[in-house]
């Protein structure tokens, strides 16, 4: 607070001073007449002042850790804009800020925020923000209805600590929420939290657009798959492949990791997991009360966590919501690379790999046949179409197109058009975290080897390499078998 | 500051005055120059179900017949207004009665400026200056009543299968454009009117009213007095109605006049 040194204000102080004494008169008073019941520390006075540093996903601002009470400003616009959901894909989103999610605040328990929330002059839509760490009706929203090219100024005292999710809250409030307006503001505990290596901000949220998971162009929104719960895309903050590929969250081997995880719905609740890793400590639900050794933890929507690990291999971690359709069909699926030397005692890797026929029957892979015989390209088409169904379809899409930032696409690939060993030697040794470019796009990531025969695999290499606008020759039995001989 | 509505009637005795003579002929001259369309269109009275209901509110609500104009104010319309009216200049109205933004998409006091919008509905005018505004012309703003009877009419001339939902969603889904089209630029309602939906909000005279009775818009407290509550295309009209005061000036709520049939 400023301070004012003429004696106008010397006297208005005085004055404030003298009623604000009269009133704790009162106060003690009614504490007398009414009990024993502790004033709560909510009032603590204020000290000092500063402009919040407000940060975009995956980045968290740093813990100022101070020891006083301080009054904090945290400004914030809104901002209607068009933007990427997915390749091809475009949505207008409603944005604090201007990203989805909204910015990450960052703020003390005690302090006293003060937050001036703006609605762009372009804006179309009145907005407002509900803070879940708000004491007060509506967590700040009728404080704050915005209306373009204004802005709304409140303000509250953070008593409680722990991770909030923030939203709008106009009307209709699941609209708003479902064009992307969330994010997270955290409470710091007294003290603060303990120091780690790496923090990265991560919010899911689902999107119902009118055309289907991948249909092109600008996608409007549909209520009514919204009322249905029935999302096109699930992703992690704000667009599939945000966080993964060249976006991927990055660590190093040995690095204390803490994820500060929302959840923005609007429907759905998250299944949070990293495969691969384990939570040393989960906040649940962004609470106080530490919970450990834990893989997979719930986010409700409206809801967050915080979750701690550390990395001990080097590799390529997904982070999914572990209902899992909503990560290999509907985008919910981040990365973290973490680089460094494998300890072999914590993680193996594959040791060997050998044949498993129950019942006795021959220990032996089926002696080739010499005389591998050719077959034309329709045939091998039709068969390698089931194959790659069954086998290959699950990551990288039944229309060839993978995953943007996470499964490279098979349609049209410079990477697997422009082999001269026709890609067979990728199904044959699989691809285990090497880097590679497909179409100018950085892909890192691990492809299982498959247990395919060489006529299996001539079958599915012969219908992805004439399939979604690819065109070459059939791939045959013999150059399989020539390739693995080598 | 929320304007209750008896403050909103004191206010307008502090209006600055008008000489309704020279209102009229200012009127009679643009008339007669052609540069304003006064055309209005007669609404039938009928009955219609409004989308918010006030706790004494009944489901259908009456609606008497009434004029109401053809298309939303122009830039250039209003231009006229503000000649005859120095008063409601830039540059002159008083803080009270409008924003800091009001009438900021024109170059001067007298000025639109650029051509591309002489056409464009008129924003980033106060509810005082589109009252003001009717009032010159003898006229009146619609009530929320009238405009939402008014608008609920069918698109005529919208492409197959574009229903009213359809058109005011799609108008949502779009960041506001950096020129605002002209008026006449969307689509005809049966009732002969133009743009209700899709080109700008428009201001209607008791826009609080729905505040002014009690009623609480903000998050699942809102959809407790709702009619239909999939409309969600009505709940961000009544929210955005919700808030504003009769001095904001926004760059997408324009208004048109309504006037009583005599």
């Amino acid at each position: 607070m400023k301070k004012s040194s003429s004696p106008k204000g010397i006297l208005q102080t005085t004055a404030v001073l003298l009623l604000a004494g009269f009133a704790m008169s009162l106060i003690t008073a009614c504490n007398q007449a009414g009990g024993t019941k502790p004033a709560p520390n909510d009032t603590a006075t204020v000290i000092g002042e500063y402009t919040a540093d407000l940060t975009h996903a995956p980045f968290v601002p740093v813990a100022r850790n101070y020891p006083k009470t301080e009054k904090v400003i945290v400004n914030i616009e809104v901002v209607e804009k068009v933007m990427k959901l997915s390749d091809g894909v475009t949505y207008t989103f409603w944005t604090f800020g201007g990203t989805v999610p909204g910015p990450f605040i960052r703020v003390q328990e005690g302090d006293e925020v003060e937050l001036h929330l703006s609605n762009n002059p372009n804006n179309k839509m009145p907005h407002n923000i509900d803070l879940h760490a708000v004491n007060g009706p509506g967590g700040g929203a009728e404080a704050t209805l915005t209306v373009p090219g204004h802005t709304s100024t409140f303000s509250f005292r953070v008593l409680n600590p722990g991770l909030y999710v923030y939203h709008c809250a106009t009307a209709p409030v699941g609209m708003h929420i479902a064009n992307g307006m969330y994010g997270l503001i955290q409470v710091e505990p007294r003290g603060g939290l303990p120091k780690v290596d790496k923090e990265f901000y991560l919010m899911q949220g689902e999107f119902y657009t009118k055309g289907k998971n991948g249909a092109p162009g600008l996608q409007p929104f549909d209520m009514d798959k919204a009322i249905k719960e029935q999302p096109e895309y699930v992703v992690f903050n704000g667009a599939v492949g945000a966080a993964s590929g060249n976006n991927a969250l990055r660590a190093n081997v040995g690095d204390h990791i803490r994820l500060y995880v929302g959840n923005g719905g609007p429907n759905l609740a998250s299944s949070f997991h990293v495969i691969g890793q384990i939570f040393d400590t989960v906040f649940q639900e962004g609470g106080s009360e530490a919970n450990h050794n834990v893989a997979t933890t719930l986010i409700p929507a409206g809801g967050a966590a915080i979750v701690e690990f550390t990395c001990k291999e080097p590799g390529t971690y997904s982070i999914v919501d572990h209902s899992i359709f909503r990560a290999f069909n509907q985008g919910a699926l981040a990365q973290l690379v973490v680089a460094g030397n494998a300890d072999k005692v914590v993680y193996s890797g594959k040791i060997s790999d050998e044949l498993y026929q129950p019942g006795g029957a021959v220990a032996t892979q089926e002696p080739a046949d010499p005389a591998a015989p050719d077959l034309p390209l329709a045939e091998r088409f039709k068969q390698g179409q089931q194959l790659f169904e069954m086998n290959c379809s699950s990551c990288h899409q039944s229309t060839g197109m993978g995953m943007p930032g996470a499964i490279p696409p098979l349609a049209k690939s410079d990477f697997l058009m422009k082999r001269s060993d026709e890609g067979i030697g990728i199904l044959l040794n699989g691809i285990n975290n090497e880097p590679i470019i497909v179409n100018g796009n950085h892909f890192q990531g691990v492809m299982p080897k498959l247990s395919l025969s060489d006529d299996q695999i001539a079958n599915i290499l012969t219908y992805v390499r004439n399939s979604w606008g690819n065109k070459s020759l059939v791939v045959q039995e013999k150059q399989v078998k020539k390739a693995r001989n080598q | 500051m929320k304007l209750p509505a008896t403050s909103v009637f004191i206010l307008l005795f502090l209006l600055p005055p008008v000489r309704p003579q020279a209102q009229l002929e200012a009127a009679r001259s643009v008339r007669a120059h052609g540069q304003v369309n006064t055309e209005m269109i007669r609404i039938p009275a009928g009955k219609f179900q409004p989308f918010l209901l006030a706790a004494d509110q009944k489901h259908e609500r009456h609606v008497a017949a009434f004029l109401l104009g053809q298309h939303a104010v122009t830039n250039a319309e209003f231009l006229q207004f503000v000649k005859a009216n120095p008063q409601w200049r830039r540059s002159s109205v008083p803080r009270l009665f409008a924003d800091n933004n009001y009438l900021s998409q024109w170059a001067g006091d007298e000025n639109i400026g650029n051509a591309a919008i002489r056409r464009s509905p008129v924003t980033n005018i106060s509810w005082f200056a589109a009252n003001a505004y009717c009032k010159w012309l003898g006229k009146r703003l619609p009530s929320l009543d009238e405009w939402e009877y008014a608008a609920a009419a069918r698109p005529e001339n919208a492409d197959p299968g574009a229903d009213l939902s359809r058109i005011i969603l799609g108008w949502y889904d779009h960041p506001t454009p950096a020129i605002l089209p002209a008026v006449e630029s969307t689509y005809r309602n049966t009732l002969g009117l133009w743009d209700m939906h899709g080109l700008v909000w428009e201001w209607v005279d008791d826009f609080n009213s729905v505040m002014l009775q009690g009623g609480n818009f903000y998050c699942a407290a809102g959809s407790a007095g709702t009619a239909n509550k999939a409309d969600y295309a009505a709940y961000m009209r009544y929210a955005f109605r919700e808030s504003l005061q009769a001095t904001y000036t926004v760059g997408s709520l324009g208004f048109r006049c309504a006037q009583d049939i005599k």
